[in-house]
């Protein structure tokens, strides 16, 4: 048994102060298979890649590699045994060029001069391993983020792992880099190393993993074998509940005779002449590839980015948002696709951050009153049913789910008119993903005009009335009718092709 | 029930503990009573005044400097705007014209070069620490320029009543400490309780959201860059009654006395974190120790050593006690940190 596991997790536990974080937790890879780790936010994954990765050592229980019994303490040492580990968040030098972060800390030299020729040729030749079509003497800064991720994975590979962590790799690829890597993660299997995939994303799973473990709350649920099952199963073990319906029901209010947003000619930077409408009652989705112009669209219009043309209607009144404040005064609002670095204070109060957008309301003339930013607080709180021990704590402490509902309890504040949500669930787990569609869908049915941005297909097509697809800065199209709204059609408008002819 | 309420009070003992302000009062008092012990004196009417006095000048200054450092910012021209004030009030009072306006005169100066500072720090996009680099010398230029390098003296050309401000006293009590205390009061009243100023921690705490929070951060900058040089000016302003003389030399080296004194009272540097309180007592202590190492006849060339050694320490202390990775560190275990 043990001779065919490449890695051997044994009753492993991680106590931190307060927290639990790990409860002899188990997990078996195999040499050459492709396994995925999957649970909710919380539910110790990234505790257990740390331990693994030699960043926090366990309080009990044991790792074995190759059956031997392992401890690694930091980083390097892991890396020695023969693990590599590609973050979520990218670890590159980015004034360096691939080649030298590739080799970094061992790069080929002659006595101390760095024998530049050979380390081009090396790293040429890891590169094109995994089908890289850019040279080894890119800037990182200069590469997309899925040619930085395959530089990571070089760097690892190069340092002859055996096991390569990949934590959430797919979490800012557009589809197509989506398949790419997947393609490299094939050829590392066919050499024989082993693959662990974090990921939330059902379809991904079955598309290249052999077995899946599931964790719960820092426990171990169960191993699977991916040909048995299929994505329900995994929900529900992650969850521990069946989940209902996955998307709230479609609008059947909509008004087409009332509008709540009217763009016409819309240009900025990088898009142009973009016109649409919002009408009353119903979700409009907006799809596209990352760095099509969707999220800049978006903030040109609520004036957070100027604009250079175009006029906007909101309820039939032309607007001029010169900023993003005069946006707000009308309850236009926009929730950023980047909580952490635009849309977090994040060592402040859960309470400090729900009131940002709204010190006018618990002020009187400019003194903050207490009493009424905590009711402000725990009013949303409640509605949103937010999972906190108090308002008064830190909201880096909240789960991705929570700290979310707590952005959306700030905008819900100022009274919206129109809810502009980019890339609404993004890393958030599943429970707190269905929590936020209905709420989205319950604002759209009060009246509240509701956009969402999202590279997630299955989201765009569950949660929207109508799908907007945005190709390098102009529309590529719309979809209105529920059977056109598809995968297939929105990654054909989305990649700049035309569909044929029942284009409604 | 009993035990229960045992836990409560133990927590808010523990919070309280917790709390910076307190740890850098307990040290204010530990040092006090020891240098007392050793030297009965120490606790004299006079040396009391004129620590009370030191403190005022320059607690002005670190006021301003826990504002900068809370929106996220630096500000090195505190000590270079104060000067600049300071000779530009004496020098137009010796040409002839009313103390009180020229007073009012250097303060539009001073506005002027915080609004300078704020135009370059938001709307050109300059890093402040660059920006008010260059105010630090220029401005310490001018001053410099007027006087041709030597000190203006200014003795009796000055009204009994600007320099009662100075170093006139109420019931014993020097009216600069009053006046100081009075502003102390006022900017933390405003720090903790105005929506305007809580803008400065949102701004400081993370730029990208405070402006996807449809705050205006430019604004926001510019009004704590101004009332930083309000308060610099006031600060030299008040030296200049209390010298008698307008020097260039005014405050050479304060900001860095200024930044210790916000940081050891746990501002924070990278923004977000600090408190009026925690940085009066922080300068409160740098005052204290260098009275008491004067009061215990040590050599005055150790002051500089010395305060920066309680930075360092203050800083590291912090540090240790306040980092959570998954390690125990060592001196976080000797520290004790027995949470369940």
């Amino acid at each position: 048994m043990s001779k065919e596991m490449l890695l051997e997790v044994k009753n492993i536990t991680k106590q931190f102060p307060g927290t639990k974080a790990l409860d002899n937790v188990q997990l078996n890879v195999k040499k050459g298979e492709v396994h995925a780790l999957c649970g909710e936010n919380g539910a110790g994954k990234s505790t257990l890649m740390n331990i693994i990765g030699g960043m926090y050592a366990p309080t009990s229980g044991e790792l074995k590699f190759e059956g031997k019994k392992i401890a690694p303490r930091t980083p390097g040492e892991s890396q020695k045994i023969g693990i590599g580990f590609v973050h979520q968040e990218l670890s590159l030098c980015p004034h360096l060029t691939a080649a030298e972060n590739i080799y970094i800390g061992r790069l080929p030299h002659n006595r101390g001069n760095i024998n530049f020729s050979q380390l081009w040729k090396d790293a040429d030749e890891v590169l094109k391993r995994f089908g890289a079509n850019f040279s080894s003497k890119e800037l990182v800064s200069k590469l997309t983020v899925s040619e930085q991720q395959l530089v990571e994975i070089a760097k690892s590979v190069s340092l002859d792992c055996k096991l390569l962590i990949l934590d959430e790799p797919t979490s800012s690829l557009t589809d197509k880099e989506t398949n790419k890597l997947f393609e490299v993660v094939k050829s590392l299997k066919s050499e024989g190393i082993s693959v662990l995939f974090i990921s939330h994303r059902m379809p991904e799973i079955f598309a290249i993993c052999d077995r899946v473990t599931v964790f719960k709350d820092g426990a171990y649920v169960n191993t699977m074998e991916i040909a048995n099952i299929n994505a329900d199963d995994i929900i529900r073990a992650m969850v521990g509940r069946e989940l209902g319906k996955l998307y709230p029901p479609k609008s059947t209010c909509i008004d087409k005779k009332e509008s709540i947003v009217k763009v016409r000619n819309l240009t900025g930077k990088i898009f142009k002449d973009i016109n649409f409408d919002l009408y009353k009652g119903e979700i409009l989705g907006f799809a596209g590839l990352v760095g099509a112009g969707r999220t800049e669209i978006m903030t040109a219009l609520c004036g957070i980015d100027n604009k250079q043309s175009g006029d906007i209607w909101l309820k039939g009144k032309k607007q001029n948002f010169k900023r993003y404040g005069d946006a707000v005064e009308q309850g236009v609002c926009y929730l950023t696709e980047d909580r952490k670095k635009e849309g977090l204070f994040l060592e402040m109060s859960i309470k400090s951050n729900m009131t940002s957008a709204n010190l006018k309301a618990v002020s009187k003339n400019i003194w903050l009153q207490e009493k009424l930013e905590k009711k402000l607080a725990d009013n949303y709180v409640k509605q949103l049913s937010i999972k906190v021990a108090g308002i008064e704590y830190p909201i880096k402490s909240l789960s991705g789910g929570n700290q979310q509902k707590c952005l959306l309890g700030k905008w819900l504040s100022i009274n919206p008119q129109l809810i502009i949500m980019d890339e609404p669930t993004r890393g958030i787990d599943v429970g707190a993903k269905a929590e936020i569609h209905n709420l989205l869908r319950r604002l759209a049915n009060e009246g509240v005009g509701v956009i969402i941005v999202s590279s997630e297909l299955p989201e765009i097509i569950g949660v929207s009335d109508r799908v907007i697809v945005v190709h390098e800065g102009s529309l590529a199209g719309e979809l209105s009718n529920p059977e056109t709204i598809t995968e297939e059609n929105i990654m054909k408008l989305a990649s700049g092709e035309s569909l044929s002819e029942e284009k409604k | 029930m009993k035990k229960n309420n045992n836990m409560k009070k133990t927590n808010i003992f523990s919070k309280f503990l917790a709390q910076r302000e307190t740890s850098v009062f307990l040290i204010i008092l530990v040092s006090v009573i020891v240098v007392q012990l050793i030297q009965p004196k120490f606790l004299n009417i006079s040396n009391l005044k004129s620590i009370a006095i030191s403190v005022s000048t320059d607690g002005l200054l670190a006021i301003a400097l826990c504002l900068a450092l809370i929106l996220g910012g630096i500000e090195l021209s505190v000590g270079g705007v104060a000067a600049m004030t300071c000779v530009l009030t004496g020098y137009l009072c010796l040409s002839g014209i009313n103390i009180w306006v020229s007073s009012i005169i250097a303060l539009a100066c001073g506005v002027l070069v915080g609004l300078f500072n704020g135009l370059m720090i938001s709307k050109v996009g300059l890093p402040p620490f660059i920006v008010t680099l260059g105010m630090m010398n220029l401005s310490r230029g001018i001053a410099y320029i007027l006087t041709k390098g030597s000190p203006l003296s200014l003795s009796g050309y000055l009204p009994e009543s600007f320099r009662f401000l100075a170093t006139g006293r109420v019931f014993g009590v020097p009216m600069i400490f009053i006046i100081f205390v009075i502003v102390a009061f006022i900017a933390h009243l405003f720090l903790t309780k105005s929506n305007v100023c809580r803008n400065i921690f949102y701004v400081g705490s993370n730029e990208e959201a405070a402006k996807h929070s449809a705050i205006n951060v430019d604004r926001v900058k510019i009004g704590v860059y101004i009332t930083i040089a309000i308060l610099s000016t006031l600060s030299g302003i008040l030296s200049l009654g209390r010298f008698n003389v307008a020097t260039p030399e005014l405050s050479v080296g304060a900001e860095t006395t200024a930044i210790s004194a916000a940081v050891i009272g746990g501002t924070s540097f990278t923004g977000g974190v600090g408190s009026i309180l925690g940085t009066v007592l922080g300068i409160i202590l740098l005052k204290v120790v260098n009275s008491s190492l004067v009061m215990l006849d040590v050599s005055v060339y150790w002051q500089n050593f010395v305060q920066g050694a309680i930075l360092i320490l203050a800083v590291t202390m912090d540090y240790v006690t306040h980092r959570d990775t998954g390690k125990q560190g060592f001196l976080k275990s000797l520290l004790g940190s027995k949470k369940q």
